[in-house]
């Protein structure tokens, strides 16, 4: 069984992102980059699917600029056998990044495809599902537990009020949420051996998609700031506060 | 130019997300109609009809509808979504799941989590966990949209009298079978609708203090409890309970952080509440940065007599 993971290269989540002063976007200039996070977990799920002997390949697919070499890099280091780096400098949205990746189903027929639930910077929130309509594929969402048997997927997703579970029939697209795994730290014998694993690059052209932005960013701004509040002396002032001037209580 | 709004609800009862989504959809189109889909929802679509403003509710309903398996609820947004100019849903982890479907066989993109809308194809929408606020503008002829609650009031669930249309059920897709659902039991009002929350974080140490703390003061307060991903990780309450970018958005008249230091990612689920008030043992946590009274002292000693104080 082939597993597909999708991983995005998006701003270090540890960073603290700063609006650009001319409201184009925010400053990724000099900043640290690294693989969304709920894709790592995508990842390792792959990974650890392959090592309990389910799966037999991993192929890691990333969509975007030449960078996104070191990301997929990290997702062979994690255990991914191979990348594919989908190679473009146009602002690619997640209707675009599904169209490429049902292309590339056609090409590789994977059995599982696994994704992040959302990317940290733009949190769309969509790629996964779209693929999954698009593929003609089962979808199991914001997954916290999968179990892979007798051709199809069991999967516990987190819902509003719990937890709830499905059984999908293969072939699927998962997405991961937060509790699905806590991916493992790369070695640096595994960053090594990473290194000689193939990685290809292809243009999107090469898939005959179309990828053209369907939605224009108009102007990035800075949230609105709340205004500084003030420190209560104890517990009787903070009662006071709610119920005189808050009026909350 | 209508708008479609698709109802989030359990087979029972009409939620009150929906409500908010209603009240976007009105800021986009004079006509509004609302989507239930379902298994012997009858009670949803009825408490639908009477959501002051809406032009219509239809009502498709199957044995295959019981359990919103995803692939058959989109397959039946499908059958209508070309009649609209808008489809939207709340930004809940139903909306969510559902409407990229539609947008992706629609051939458009989604616009997800909107904040405000201005004008009938440009929308504000949080990105980077609310770290900014993006303007943008769809290009596409049908606007696909899940729409963030806590930017929107909620409309009348009671003046309305709309007629009920009963379509034909798309029959089942085969690709999911539903296995079951273990949600958390609570007499407590919840997260998402609650006047007031009380959150607590990584400061209460176990679980056994988090209910200790926490449930006093919740009844006390009639209060929803919630909670920071620290606390959620640490395994003091289940994941629903977690407030935050990857958790719940609330915007409540008041929350009360309790014992939580304020993580960019918590913060981002909640700091558009009303009123917020924090108590934390140290006073240069950033939850103190966007609380409207801060308490800096000992949660353990704080909390019990905060209730004692409530009387």
């Amino acid at each position: 069984m082939k597993i597909l993971v999708a991983v995005k290269r998006v701003i270090d989540y540890n960073v603290k992102v700063r609006v650009k002063a001319d409201q184009t976007g925010v400053e990724t200039a000099n900043v640290k980059m690294s693989m969304n996070p709920f894709d790592e977990i995508a990842v390792e799920e792959a990974v650890r699917l392959k090592e309990a002997g389910i799966a037999t390949e991993v192929i890691a697919v990333s969509v975007g600029v030449a960078q996104c070499q070191e990301t997929l890099r990290t997702a062979m280091a994690i255990g991914a056998d191979r990348g594919i780096l989908i190679e473009t400098n146009e602002e690619i949205q997640p209707l675009a990044v599904a169209k490429i990746l049902k292309a590339l189903i056609d090409k590789e027929q994977p059995v599982l495809v696994i994704l992040g639930k959302q990317a940290i910077d733009d949190d769309s929130n969509q790629t996964g599902q779209m693929l999954a309509a698009l593929a003609n594929m089962s979808q199991a969402t914001f997954a916290s537990k999968v179990v892979i048997a007798d051709g199809h997927a069991q999967v516990t997703r987190e819902v509003d009020g719990g937890l709830e579970t499905i059984e999908v029939t293969l072939p699927a697209v998962i997405t991961s949420d937060l509790r699905l795994n806590e991916p493992r730290y790369v070695t640096l014998p595994n960053i090594m051996k990473a290194k000689k694993k193939t990685l290809d690059t292809i243009k999107p052209e090469d898939l005959g998609v179309d990828i053209s932005p369907r939605i224009k960013t108009l102007k990035v701004e800075e949230p609105p700031k709340r205004s500084a509040g003030v420190m209560v002396a104890d517990v009787k002032a903070l009662v006071d506060k709610l119920k005189n001037e808050a009026k909350v209580i | 130019m209508t708008a479609l709004v698709i109802a989030e609800h359990d087979n029972l009862s009409l939620k009150p997300s929906t409500l908010n989504t209603v009240t976007a959809a009105m800021q986009l189109s004079s006509d509004v109609h609302i989507l239930v889909v379902g298994s012997n929802a009858q009670a949803v679509a009825q408490a639908a009809a009477k959501i002051s403003g809406v032009g219509k509710v239809i009502h498709a309903d199957a044995p295959q509808y019981a359990d919103q398996l995803v692939e058959n609820i989109a397959a039946q947004i499908l059958v209508l979504a070309p009649q609209y100019s808008h489809i939207l849903a709340p930004s809940t982890a139903g909306g969510k799941n559902v409407l990229p479907r539609v947008a992706a066989l629609l051939d458009v993109s989604q616009i997800s989590d909107i904040t405000r809308v201005i004008s009938q194809d440009t929308f504000e929408r949080p990105i980077y966990a609310g770290n900014a606020i993006a303007t943008v503008q769809s290009t596409d002829a049908i606007k696909v949209i899940t729409v963030r609650t806590t930017g929107f009031d909620a409309a009348s669930a009671q003046d309305g009298n709309a007629a009920i249309e009963v379509i034909a059920a798309v029959s089942d897709q085969g690709k999911s079978v539903f296995k079951g659902r273990e949600l958390t039991k609570s007499d407590r009002p919840e997260l998402t609708a609650a006047k007031i929350i009380v959150s607590g974080g990584r400061g209460l140490g176990s679980a056994e203090k988090y209910h200790e703390v926490m449930e006093p003061l919740a009844d006390k307060m009639g209060a929803a409890l919630g909670a920071s991903r620290a606390a959620v990780d640490a395994g003091y309450v289940p994941n629903d309970y977690q407030v935050g970018q990857t958790g719940k958005i609330v915007a409540p008249t008041l929350y009360v952080a309790i014992g939580i230091s304020g993580a960019i990612q918590h913060l981002a689920g909640m700091k558009d509440s009303k009123v917020i008030v924090a108590i934390n043992k140290d006073p240069e946590a950033p939850i103190f940065s966007v609380a409207d009274y801060g308490l800096a002292a000992d949660l353990f000693e704080a909390v019990p007599e905060l209730i004692k104080e409530l009387g």
